[in-house]
């Protein structure tokens, strides 16, 4: 098995990533969720409905955040959800998952796990087969944050 | 290919009528590093993420996901498919480096 060069290619990827954008103000909603909601939508606006966010109201450990994501859908061929785009407008990143659906899904859930870095919104928009977008944002306060700045 | 790491899955039920939601929680042993964080030494330590999860039933898809290091460590999935055939529900998530973990569970459609 190739265990051993994993790890050899890993410590030689490390360069890249040198240049960290951590301590750049994360109490701002100042990161990349607006492009990435652009990038998403492809600019259409998307309406505050059927999305369900399930998150706690204070989170006392930002390192793991249960997060469940809902949305209202018949989810048959000819009405279903495709794309769930999750975000988190205090990270330094602001995209947290994407989670793909199709009608052999049954049900659009999912529930993960995730960092916040402080008190913050997380927006969730939903793409619908139809290319119609929904959306539900949420804010979660955190005790103490989850990207071991 | 991560031998080492075998992941806990778990279905709901392992047999269902056709039409019937079935759900799967999964749990895999991952450091998520998110390429922010720096060791004692000021070094940026590199980073290691799941970025794709993927879980098909009987060679169809039925969910994916993709992962940011937003998500936490160990990460933790749930989600829910529908019944349609039976045969083997295969879960994989794919390392940044191409690298992936594989689990297997079955069910039985009546």
């Amino acid at each position: 098995m190739i265990g051993l060069s994993r790890r050899q290619v890993l410590a030689g990827s490390a360069g890249a990533l040198a240049i960290a954008t951590f301590g750049a103000a994360p109490a701002q909603a100042a990161n990349n969720a607006q492009d990435l909601i652009k990038a998403f939508t492809g600019g259409k606006s998307a309406t505050e409905a059927k999305v369900k966010l399930d998150l706690p109201e204070i989170a006392e450990n930002g390192n793991t955040v249960p997060m469940t994501v809902t949305v209202e859908s018949p989810m048959t061929e000819a009405s279903h959800v495709t794309e769930v785009l999750v975000l988190a407008d205090g990270n330094p990143n602001a995209g947290v998952a994407t989670f793909h659906f199709s009608p052999a899904s049954g049900v659009a859930e999912a529930n993960t796990r995730i960092r916040l870095a402080t008190t913050q919104n997380i927006i969730a928009i939903a793409k619908m087969n139809d290319g119609s977008f929904v959306t539900a944002s949420k804010q979660v306060k955190v005790t103490i944050g989850g990207c071991g700045g | 290919m991560a031998t080492a790491v075998k992941p806990r899955i778990k279905l709901d039920k392992k047999e269902a009528k056709k039409g019937d939601i079935v759900e799967v929680k999964a749990l895999v042993a991952h450091i998520m590093e998110t390429g922010q964080r720096k060791d004692a030494q000021g070094n940026t330590i590199p980073r290691k993420i799941i970025k794709k999860f993927v879980c098909t039933v009987a060679g169809k898809q039925v969910f994916a996901a993709d992962f940011e290091p937003a998500v936490s460590a160990n990460p933790y999935i749930q989600f829910k498919f529908k019944a349609a055939e039976s045969g083997p529900v295969v879960l994989t998530w794919t390392d940044d480096d191409g690298s992936t973990i594989v689990g297997e569970e079955t069910i039985k459609v009546t």
